[in-house]
């Protein structure tokens, strides 16, 4: 089996993942990509809405067009990108398998970044496994990148952001969404995205949850229910909806299964998506030379990706000599002065406590390791 | 149903079109474009059916993760839909079950490969 090295490898070509190589790249190491889609971007191409944050963040700007300059930015810097390529596979060494052209390559780096993001919770209910049952960022895909309605008469579960701006961008393309059903007493996301659904005439349905879904082949109606405050359907509330399709914005997990392979020491953090992989504040997980950004870390958004790619690529070409102590350090004060930002205010308040705690707990995990 | 006009992206460049035949049926997709979403386009949301039950099944996260949306490909069954682009002839065919793994001929033992 063919072997190669370099000095970094990242898993994923996504937000993360392509502003970690443009840092690493940028600092003079030899940087490779592996990404298993046929495209670099991940789901930053999707995102038709503007993004919030300060204006070093692009505030304002839409999502895909940030990814284009940054794919631009990527491709003029150097970086090796192999497409198409399957990571199969890590081993404790950190060496990782690849199917890259048919061939089976062992990719052997001096540091290995991991970003390989999240992909969409599900719930189950009686129906959910019917064609016209998706989920809400599979619609999106099949929209903004596809350009194909997955239906057209739609019901949204969730109204946080996903479900919100995905209800939006399915109208824009020609859909109608009947309702957004929310179980939680009042709105996930943003108000600014709620307001513009809801003067769309779109009712969100607070308290609400979906108790079936009808139909011999495929999705052909939707029943409603009520919930009382254990999220409990009550009985006799049941209304039928005449809606083909379903879309879930029930959160998403991060795909670890590469970090739990390669022997990484996880945390619990709900807020964040389940089972996430121990880092410190440089983003190195509890394997040494191993570092993680982006959505696999925890689930946040976009912006927080980029910067976390940017700490980790930083991170990972320091450790290797490239970028002096002073250099790098400055960079990193930056880097987190930044995400700071995007982890403060009402809606970031509850991801800073979570990054808070998965540090934490990275450090008494190494302090007990150390003694 | 095609998205061609859009309020944010450019108008949809239909310009190149290739065939693909789904159970035999002629079916216009958008070069480049993933299997899934040439037949959904064409009104086709159920793609395989479960192994036991025979349950139909269609696209879920589309990203290439949850493997709902498996069809036989070519001949290669389990191939996912929605990150296979389309190619011109393209044989696509409902999956009843798990699908078998042939090996290519021409191919070594052990070498990786289904």
């Amino acid at each position: 089996m063919r072997k190669i090295t370099t000095d970094i490898a990242i898993v994923g070509a996504g937000s993360a993942g392509l502003c970690a190589a443009y840092q690493a790249r940028s600092a003079g190491a030899e940087v490779l990509v592996i990404d298993e889609n046929h495209r670099p971007g991940g789901q930053l191409f999707k995102q038709l809405h503007k993004f919030f944050g300060s204006s070093a963040h692009r505030a304002g700007t839409r999502g895909y067009v940030i990814g284009r300059e940054l794919l631009e930015r990527v491709e003029k810097s150097g970086v090796t990108v192999w497409l198409d390529s399957v990571v199969y596979g890590m081993e404790k060494d950190r060496s990782i398998g690849v199917i890259h052209d048919g061939e089976n390559i062992v990719v052997d780096a001096k540091k290995v970044i991991v970003a390989t993001g999240a992909k969409e919770n599900y719930m189950a209910f009686p129906g959910s496994t019917l064609p016209g049952v998706m989920g809400a960022g599979a619609a999106q895909t099949m929209v903004n990148i596809n350009r194909v309605l997955p239906g057209k008469r739609i019901v949204m579960l969730g109204s946080g952001n996903v479900g919100l701006i995905v209800s939006y961008q399915l109208m824009q393309a020609g859909a109608d969404v009947l309702a957004i059903v929310e179980a939680a007493p009042k709105i996930g996301g943003y108000g600014v995205h709620a307001g513009k659904i809801r003067r769309a005439g779109v009712p969100i349905l607070v308290g609400h949850t979906i108790t079936r879904a009808i139909g011999e082949k495929e999705v052909e109606k939707v029943e409603i229910a009520e919930v009382d405050d254990h999220f409990r359907p009550i009985p006799g509330t049941e209304q039928i909806i005449e809606a083909d399709t379903i879309c879930l914005a029930v959160g998403l997990n991060p795909m670890t299964e590469l970090l739990w392979m390669a022997g990484c020491r996880f945390c619990f953090i709900p807020a964040f998506g389940g089972h996430v992989p121990m880092h410190d504040a440089n983003m190195e997980t509890t394997v040494q030379g191993l570092y993680v950004a982006g959505d696999v870390t925890g689930v946040e958004e976009a912006s927080s990706a980029m910067e976390e790619g940017n700490l980790a690529g930083v991170s990972a070409a320091a450790s290797l000599g490239l970028l002096t102590f002073e250099a790098a350090e400055e960079r990193r004060k930056e880097i987190l002065g930044r995400l700071d930002t995007l982890r403060s205010g009402m809606f970031g308040e509850r991801r800073r406590t979570a990054k808070e705690k998965q540090l934490a707990e990275t450090a008494a995990y190494e302090a007990g390791r150390r003694e | 149903m095609r998205v061609a006009k859009h309020p944010i992206l450019d108008d949809l460049d239909q310009s190149k079109k290739v065939t693909i035949y789904y159970n035999g049926k002629p079916i216009e997709a958008l070069e480049g474009e993933p299997i899934a979403s040439a037949l959904i386009n064409a009104g086709i949301r159920s793609f395989r059916l479960t192994q036991r039950r025979h349950e139909p099944r269609g696209i879920f996260c589309a990203i290439g993760r949850c493997t709902d949306c498996k069809m036989i490909v070519d001949g290669v069954a389990n191939t996912r839909t929605c990150v296979t682009p389309v190619r011109d002839g393209m044989r696509v065919e409902t999956q009843d079950g798990v699908g078998r793994f042939e090996k290519p001929a021409g191919t070594a033992e052990g070498d990786g490969r289904p």
